[in-house]
């Protein structure tokens, strides 16, 4: 008689007779990851993307990620407000990981012993033990290896979850990103057709939760241990004091500003691992829009805003038709200019007059 | 499931020492405003015992439930019989060394809603306030003050390597099982009734610090012994009804830890009086130690 682990392991078989991609089976052993290749990516901090290919070459592989938790002081808006952050490998959000469907995601995570808290990862992409999190779990001086399979083709948000009271803290203290799950021959508008992108940028999206003193002034601790009591009374009051994108009000403008050309498609992947935002690109669109985020379901077209839910991430993907600055704001606009969450496009190129004209420029009303 | 691990070989003498001669022992003029009474202490006499060990283990590469090693009491030693209750903490409030408490108790109910940082400049205070030297019992010291009542992690005794699912849901079950409800309001010390030590209140609704740091261990394959281990002493033990783990910072353990199941209903500690050699009490009635 055959156990259901036996009948799991002949599919396995039989599928890598196959060699198929669409059907993936449930359970690969050790040996059949062993005998793929592997890859080791260098990851870059947002709102830039490590280089990868978008239409897969070959088969899957195991690609290698490595991140290295950070607690650390970070300004979090131009008036020095310090937040005790704790982040993956450094910045806030961490890194976007970018593999294909059927590949496996190995990350060594490491948590030096200059740190002073247990942290772990939850990848909203990965199946079983709470996303990871259940496995990953490091003490200061330690690190772990996770592998998983992406067997879901999009955009997905990771955090830090080391139980109870501590994962909103740590996700409001700067532990999320996210992973881009990309279908094997790469992304496809609503009829099916491959679609390409010139530019990624990937847009983590945080509140924070900054307490204040009783003059109003944001209150500076000297460990993220010291807020923790504080920090969560502003927490439960659901009102965050600062919505930014990349961390800090302000951190995607001016001399660091996205940039794009006239006629380039632009993904724009949008993450928040808490709460809900409502991304617009003020005098542009999101062409071909993912809003939750899963390739496997045809993107929306021609869309003003659009929703990323809390705890995932979206894309947008946008051909610029005009030069300029694109203001790209969360279209909750007290969070956009009051909190924090707006980011520049500057966008090169020659204007369309037909798109748009000044047929007569302000003037006193005629009479 | 055992839970009389304990097999004394020295007196457990359950005496309760009432404040001796500990209200004048202090030269620090700056301290001498009033005096402390010192709480009732249980004396308890040397003994080893079978201890599961807190913390996380693995043994090849997949988490395990703790060895379970015997641990021995070298010396007698004396513990609150009670946990330190809100009066008494309010004392160290008064005198600018504590925090004050997140729980609004007054009197003779335990001090509660206070972190292991609390507990820690409390025993500072009470050391510079009675000359003697005040601390967080160990976690195989509150073991084998806990007797009986001592139930360690809540383990479901269930492990497969090529499954670690089994082994969580397990524990889930277990601990779902015990059916322990929210029990939030702290009680007159001594509402939970004393042990076969003599203690009071052992778990009940009040969890209590220790000073034994959370640790990740592997173990060695033939599972005899610990081939490494990492402590991460920004996190300590915390022991009651059940063992858990909790920040240095936490004061509520309703919202500290446990990521299922039933989590602390509060947090306080009791504290162990550390017995000086005679030379070591004379340097410090002279304030020398």
């Amino acid at each position: 008689m055959l156990t259901r682990r036996e009948a799991l392991l002949g599919s396995v078989l039989t599928a890598a007779a196959v060699a198929t991609i669409g059907a993936m089976p449930a359970v690969a052993s050790e040996k059949d990851v062993a005998g793929l290749p592997r890859e080791k990516v260098t990851l870059v901090a947002p709102p830039f993307v490590h280089a990868h290919e978008q239409v897969a070459k070959g088969g899957p592989k195991v690609v290698e990620f490595t991140m290295t938790i950070e607690e650390k002081p970070m300004i979090i808006d131009a008036d020095g407000t310090q937040l005790n952050a704790m982040t993956y490998n450094g910045s806030i959000p961490g890194p976007l990981m970018v593999v294909h469907e059927g590949d496996y995601l190995e990350l060594t995570l490491v948590n030096p012993d200059t740190n002073t808290l247990a942290h772990n990862i939850d990848f909203h992409a990965a199946t079983g033990a709470l996303g990871g999190g259940g496995l990953t779990l490091v003490n200061p001086g330690e690190q772990v290896t996770l592998r998983f399979k992406a067997t879901r083709a999009g955009t997905f948000v990771y955090h830090c979850a080391p139980g109870g009271a501590m994962i909103p803290w740590h996700v409001v203290s700067g532990m999320s990103g996210a992973v881009m799950v990309l279908p094997r021959d790469g992304l496809k508008d609503d009829k099916g057709k491959p679609i390409r992108y010139d530019r990624i940028y990937y847009i983590g999206e945080n509140d924070f939760y900054i307490p204040r003193d009783e003059q109003g002034q944001f209150k500076k601790y000297d460990s993220a241990g010291d807020n923790y009591d504080d920090t969560v009374k502003v927490m439960r009051g659901l009102i965050p004091t600062h919505v930014v994108f990349n961390g800090k009000a302000g951190s995607l403008t001016g001399n660091n500003a996205m940039k794009a050309k006239v006629g380039e498609a632009v993904l724009i992947v949008h993450s928040q691992a808490n709460r809900d935002t409502r991304p617009h690109l003020i005098g542009g669109h999101g062409d071909f829009v993912w809003e939750q985020g899963k390739f496997a379901n045809p993107p929306a077209k021609d869309l003003e805003t659009w929703f990323i839910r809390g705890g995932s991430a979206g894309s947008a993907l946008y051909t610029f038709r005009q030069p300029g600055i694109y203001a790209y704001v969360n279209h909750n606009l007290i969070e956009a200019v009051e909190l924090g969450a707006t980011a520049h496009f500057t966008v090169d190129g020659s204007w369309d007059d037909d798109l748009m004209t000044l047929v007569e420029a302000p003037k006193a009303i005629a009479s | 499931m055992s839970f009389d691990p304990v097999f004394a070989f020295g007196t457990t003498a359950a005496a309760a020492l009432i404040g001796l001669g500990v209200t004048h022992a202090l030269d620090k003029s700056s301290l001498e405003s009033q005096p402390v009474a010192v709480s009732e202490l249980v004396v308890l006499g040397a003994g080893s015992f079978d201890h599961p060990q807190p913390g996380e283990f693995l043994k090849q590469n997949h988490p395990v439930a703790a060895p379970i090693m015997q641990e021995t009491i070298d010396a007698p030693f004396e513990i609150m019989k009670y946990h330190v209750s809100a009066s008494e903490y309010g004392r160290c409030v008064t005198d600018g060394a504590c925090k004050p408490a997140d729980s609004l108790s007054v009197g003779s109910v335990p001090a509660t809603g206070v972190s292991f940082i609390d507990a820690e400049a409390y025993a500072a205070w009470l050391s510079a306030r009675t000359g003697q030297a005040w601390r967080l019992p160990t976690d195989v010291e509150w073991a084998y003050a806990a007797g009986e009542r001592f139930r360690s992690d809540i383990e479901g005794n269930e492990s497969d390597p090529k499954n670690p699912a089994r082994r969580w849901l397990a524990q889930y079950r277990t601990e779902a099982s015990l059916g322990r409800k929210s029990d939030p309001e702290p009680r007159t010390q001594g509402a939970f009734g004393i042990n076969s030590k003599g203690l009071a209140d052992l778990a009940g609704n009040v969890w209590e610090w220790t000073s034994t740091c959370y640790v990740h261990a592997t173990m060695a394959s033939d599972g005899a012994g610990i081939t490494s281990s990492i402590d991460n002493c920004g996190v300590h033990v915390v022991e009651g009804f059940h063992r858990t783990y909790m920040s240095n910072f936490i004061r509520d353990g309703k919202s500290g830890g446990c990521a299922v199941g039933t989590p602390p209903d509060n947090l306080g500690f009791r504290l162990v009086r550390n017995r000086l050699s005679l030379v070591q009490a004379a340097l410090r009635r002279f304030g020398l130690f």
